[in-house]
């Protein structure tokens, strides 16, 4: 379902296979084990001076929650109690990208729609493949309301309303190259492979910053302070800034 | 005061007559009755609807009635009847946003104060370009902004230094400036122009065919700043339980 390489000093986390690449709670479990895998790697390696890809194979980035597995519930409600499952498996997976001790980079290989386009902005920056997918909010479609936290994510990571209304009051699917015009994205590529690369490349030249990871989930969370919220992560205490304080070079 | 007509899928709530269409308790309840008259109307499909509201003659609204408030017999009783004014149109302010179907403004003249609060209500604003601005009057009639008004404008328009144009120097701005500012969706040439662009955009919408249960829910999530100041609880888990239950096609 996923695999989790180390080059260097970035990780690759990668969602495997040809599929829609659907966060099903085995998914979800999965891409949550690589994040604590990466997270207790890079303590090892001292804390500091690394960074995350997320990527996908095939022509999707991730079509969002598995509603064929919820439907599979055999009746109405037990399909929307799955949903709903779904719904708060994801969670923690959010949090754990917003705690996570390194710089994040979403390489945008295929379509990402709900859940999956969710998956991508959450991380600190986006690139995405020009050629073919799209990004895509399908409730108001599909006619399901946004559990809150999709919307603390959408209105954090976009600023302009106008944008925000395009995605979720109009389902609009938006290319990458209109993408990085609104300012969803950070950049377009040509190909999946390009936008793999361009990923990595970022990825080093941000590891090799040298960053203290801790600090810099810290400062990453107290920007987010909305999306932090509405994931139950709690506002960092003074005694925990004073604590990452005393481990600076002042 | 106002008609409220039915076309087809579109609801078109007119402010009548040639006058400034102030907005006295009496307007802003006449208003409100034809909200509610859409509203009920739509609830037998629950689907596929949308409200266009426009204004006859050289004014889309200039605010408040502040002639009926100086009419009263005292200074205490102009006081109340501002008060009063005010409290009627949070109301009709919440209406709006939670008006179950896309919504949109043909601001056919002069929209200043209430009268552009009205009108930015609405999901999408087309404009006159021929003739009229948008104008935030209160700083130069030296009258406070109530805190619903500062969220709508902070929560619509993109810029903030646009917003502090309007509010800080009581900006004139014309239909032409404010689709480049991105605070209007469209600048046509003439009033008729305007209502037909703003009439087609809502056949488009309600075209898509959307529950309007799950569009209200969406775009309240979306703008909580105004919901908080207008006084719109948050829809909570068992609303959006329900509306999944009604709504959705899993």
């Amino acid at each position: 379902m996923c695999s989790l390489e180390k080059r260097g000093h970035v990780f690759i986390l990668t969602l495997t296979g040809d599929g829609e690449h659907r966060l099903s709670p085995e998914v979800i479990a999965a891409v949550r084990s690589a994040l604590a895998r990466a997270k207790s790697e890079s303590s090892v390696g001292g804390g500091r001076g690394f960074a995350l890809v997320t990527t996908a194979e095939g022509r999707f980035f991730s079509n969002g929650f598995d509603l064929a597995w919820a439907r599979a519930g055999g009746s109405p409600s037990e399909a929307r109690v799955r949903l709903g499952s779904m719904v708060s498996l994801f969670i923690p997976l959010v949090s754990d990208l917003l705690s996570l001790p390194m710089p994040t980079i979403a390489a945008v290989t295929g379509h990402a729609a709900a859940a999956g386009f969710m998956l991508a902005i959450t991380h600190d920056y986006v690139e995405m493949r020009e050629d073919r997918g799209v990004l895509y909010m399908s409730e108001l479609d599909i006619g399901m309301p946004f559990p809150p936290y999709f919307l603390a994510i959408l209105r954090s990571k976009i600023a302009n309303p106008k944008v925000l209304r395009e995605i979720v009051l109009q389902g609009k699917k938006i290319g990458a190259s209109e993408a990085a015009r609104k300012g969803i994205i950070d950049r377009a590529h040509g190909s999946a492979a390009e936008t793999v690369e361009a990923a990595v490349r970022r990825a080093e030249e941000l590891a090799a910053r040298n960053w203290n990871g801790e600090v810099y989930a810290s400062i990453r969370r107290g920007g987010l302070p909305e999306i932090c919220r509405a994931v139950g992560l709690s506002d960092e205490t003074e005694e925990e800034r004073q604590k990452l304080l005393s481990a600076s070079k002042l | 005061m106002c008609t409220f007509e039915k076309r087809g899928r579109v609801y078109v709530l007119t402010l009548t007559g040639d006058g400034e269409h102030r907005l006295s308790p009496y307007v802003i309840a006449d208003i409100r009755s034809a909200l509610s008259l859409a509203r009920s109307d739509s609830d037998a499909s629950g689907r596929g609807r949308a409200l266009v509201t426009a204004a006859d003659g050289r004014f889309f609204s200039n605010g408040f009635d502040l002639a009926w408030a100086k009419a009263a017999d005292s200074p205490a009783a102009i006081q109340e009847r501002v008060v009063s004014m005010g409290n009627h149109f949070v109301h009709l302010i919440a209406d709006l946003i939670s008006l179950p179907m896309p919504t949109i403004a043909a601001v056919t003249g002069h929209a200043a104060a209430a009268g552009f609060m009205l009108a930015i209500s609405h999901d999408y604003m087309e404009m006159r370009a021929d003739r009229g601005f948008l104008y935030m009057s209160e700083l130069e009639l030296g009258m406070p902004i109530p805190p619903y008004f500062l969220a709508l404008l902070k929560s619509k328009i993109p810029d903030p230094k646009v917003v502090r144009d309007m509010v800080l120097r009581s900006a004139k701005i014309t239909a032409d400036e404010a689709a480049r500012k991105g605070i209007i969706d469209g600048a046509h040439g003439s009033a008729a122009e305007t209502v037909a662009a703003a009439v087609r955009r809502a056949e488009d919408l309600a075209a898509r065919n959307w529950n309007g249960g799950v569009y209200s829910s969406i775009r309240r999530g979306a703008l909580p700043e105004i919901c908080r100041a207008v006084g719109l609880p948050e829809d909570t888990e068992e609303d959006r339980r329900a509306l999944l239950f009604t709504a959705a096609k899993l």
